[in-house]
């Protein structure tokens, strides 16, 4: 029988601790195909972030620094600048990045760092219990947004990848989702090409994955997937905003 | 040895660190130490360092964590309210083992206060500053050519240790020109196999201040507290006119500068007054005070801020009937010599007659 499941290398061989119809467990696995693919484990160096990914230093089988919450970028730069031959990449949650980071990932990505940054917006806060996040949608309920957030009040859910494609100085922006298998597929090429930039030395590359978190959005696996599909992607479409060709 | 030449403060500090192997700054600007941001972004592509003006303290702080991650050595530089920023990241370096050296060339607060020189921010360097229970070595020089020499000082003791190290000066210090010598650094190697280099053909290391399982943290802020233990055999300290001394003047950095004067004249006037100035703030010299104590029962801090390291001192010699006494001069102007004189006068006064 051909075996079709079979883990990367770049992860340790423990079980995820992530919840049932998390995403993060499909992200972390994208990304170790990624290093496998290009055989880049032996000279990886991944910046956790402080979120539900914190752990990420114990599934990937390759060097890992943790950074303060939201200056993963920050600390990104410092280790790709004092080591530009290793492969270097952040992986970070929307309270990370686009909240309390938000001014080390524009910074980086504004200097053109020759890193890449793996973006999980998943609309929440998830390692502290479900409040709102810049990212949270119009009228979403969150543990903080008790009756929905209020654009008037809360503002309105931050587009990053957007926002990033601006900026002259990034190379790659793309966003994708793992909600389907065609998604998932589409996901694994853009991340691909977001590996190449950084190893042609080509610059900053980006992609935001869109995230189920059925715990905090307190639905069953199949409805948070669902939810990816019909409210997340209307909002934040998918697809690379720049730097496609190669 | 090299010929004296006449060096700002402050560029003797960016001298010191080049000359250590320092090849990696991040700083963001702020009076009075830009002079160090300035002498790096000209002088570290020479040796092929990169110089980043980064948006922030935070993000300058985050950046020496991961540069120094990689085991290059690597230093940032702030004044007081840059490195309230900072403290963030120096408490995860410190958690997660990784060196890094951090200047505050301090100023005067709380809040945006002023850029006269102060004393102020001396707990916040030698208690540790930000969060959790850990240290930094602080090195407090008092002249331009020891902010040179304790700069390259200062990159041995942050590998020895996997420590940050902090050195803390302030304007006077930064701003003042006075000759140096110069001299070559003599390279000493640390075991550097706890950096992040790619796992290749070994096993993957990590660098994490997050412990979560049963007993683990508390192994290792034992752990942690044992190194700072440990870092009392680099305690360092300068004494002046201790012969026959009646009364003990402790005070560091551009006021211990002002106050080798100030003994002077009390010697040269017949008062039998000594000075001793602690060199490292953290560990602080508390053995050699002590000692000093037996035969000698008067002592006088004397800081530029309102008594911090004056906590200090009591809890190094304040526990037999010794007399602690303090003069403090909050920031706003510098004393001269006459005026801590003065002071002086009247302490001794009182205690000696
Ligand atoms: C300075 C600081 N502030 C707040 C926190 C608490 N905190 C931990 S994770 C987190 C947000 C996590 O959300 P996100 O980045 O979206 O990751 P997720 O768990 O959703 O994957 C917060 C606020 C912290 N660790 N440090
Ligand atoms: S709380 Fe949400 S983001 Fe965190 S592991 Fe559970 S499902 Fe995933
Ligand atoms: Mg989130």
């Amino acid at each position: 029988m051909k075996q079709t499941f079979k883990r990367p290398k770049a992860l340790v061989d423990i079980p995820f601790h992530f919840c049932p119809g998390c995403h993060h467990g499909i992200i972390h696995r994208l990304v170790a195909e990624c290093i496998d693919f290009y055989g880049l484990r032996e000279k990886t160096i991944g910046v956790a972030s402080v979120g539900c990914s914190v752990f990420l230093y114990d599934y990937f089988n390759a060097d890992v620094v943790e950074a303060p919450h939201g200056r993963a970028a920050a600390v990104a730069t410092g280790v790709k600048r004092a080591s530009p031959d290793n492969f270097v990449f952040t992986y970070q949650g929307d309270g990370d990045l686009a909240a309390i980071g938000t001014a080390e990932i524009i910074h980086a990505a504004n200097r053109g760092e020759r890193i890449t940054v793996i973006f999980v917006n998943n609309t929440v806060f998830g390692m502290t219990g479900g409040q709102m996040a810049p990212t949270t949608m119009s009228g979403q309920e969150t543990t903080t947004t008790p009756f929905g957030r209020d654009l008037e009040t809360n503002g309105f859910p931050i587009k990053m990848s957007e926002l990033l494609t601006e900026l002259p100085g990034s190379t790659f922006v793309a966003r994708a989702a793992v909600n389907n298998p065609k998604n998932l597929m589409k996901a694994k090429k853009l991340l691909k090409r977001a590996f190449e930039v950084q190893t042609n030395g080509e610059g900053f590359s980006f992609v935001e994955f869109l995230s189920a978190c059925p715990t905090n959005w307190k639905m069953t696996p199949k409805q948070a997937t669902e939810r990816v599909q019909e409210e997340m992607i209307p909002y934040f479409p998918l697809g690379v905003f720049k730097g496609g060709q190669e | 040895m090299a010929e004296a030449e006449f060096i700002k403060g402050n560029e003797a500090i960016a001298m010191g660190a080049i000359e250590a192997g320092c090849r990696f700054y991040f700083g963001y600007p702020i009076t009075p130490q830009n002079d160090i941001p300035e002498y790096m972004s000209r002088h570290l592509t020479d040796v092929d360092g990169t110089f980043i003006q980064a948006e922030s303290e935070i993000a300058s702080i985050n950046m020496l964590l991961g540069a120094s991650s990689t085991g290059a050595r690597a230093m940032t530089s702030s004044s007081s309210p840059g490195i309230s920023l900072k403290q963030e990241g120096i408490s995860y370096m410190c958690g997660s083992q990784i060196p890094g050296v951090i200047v505050n060339m301090s100023r005067s607060g709380p809040g945006l206060g002023g850029i006269d020189p102060s004393q102020g921010d001396y707990f916040q360097a030698t208690r540790g500053g930000g969060h959790g229970d850990y240290r930094t070595i602080v090195l407090a020089p008092h002249s331009v050519q020891e902010n040179y020499d304790l700069t390259m000082k200062a990159f041995d003791l942050a590998d020895k240790y996997r420590n940050p190290v902090v050195i803390l000066g302030d304007a006077l210090l930064g701003q003042m020109k006075e000759p140096i010598r110069r001299r070559k650094y003599r390279k000493k190697e640390f075991p550097k196999d706890w950096a992040m280099t790619g796992a290749k053909g070994r096993k993957k290391r990590l660098l994490k201040s997050l412990y979560l399982s049963e007993g683990e943290l508390t192994d290792h802020n034992w752990m942690l507290n044992k190194k700072y233990q440990s870092m009392k055999r680099e305690i360092m300290f300068e004494t002046q006119f201790m012969e026959g001394a009646k009364l003990v003047v402790v005070a560091f950095g551009s006021v211990a500068r002002i106050l080798k004067s100030t003994v002077q004249m009390a010697r040269d006037r017949g008062m039998k007054v000594g000075l001793f100035r602690p060199i490292t703030l953290f560990p602080f010299p508390s053995a050699a005070l002590d000692k000093i104590s037996h035969s000698i029962k008067n002592f006088m801090a004397v800081e530029l801020n309102t008594g911090q390291m004056l906590e200090d001192l009591k809890l190094s010699v304040g526990h037999k009937k010794n007399q602690v006494d303090f003069y403090g001069r909050p920031p706003g102007s510098i004393p001269s010599p006459d005026e801590l004189f003065h002071e002086i006068k009247k302490i001794y006064k009182k205690r000696i007659g």
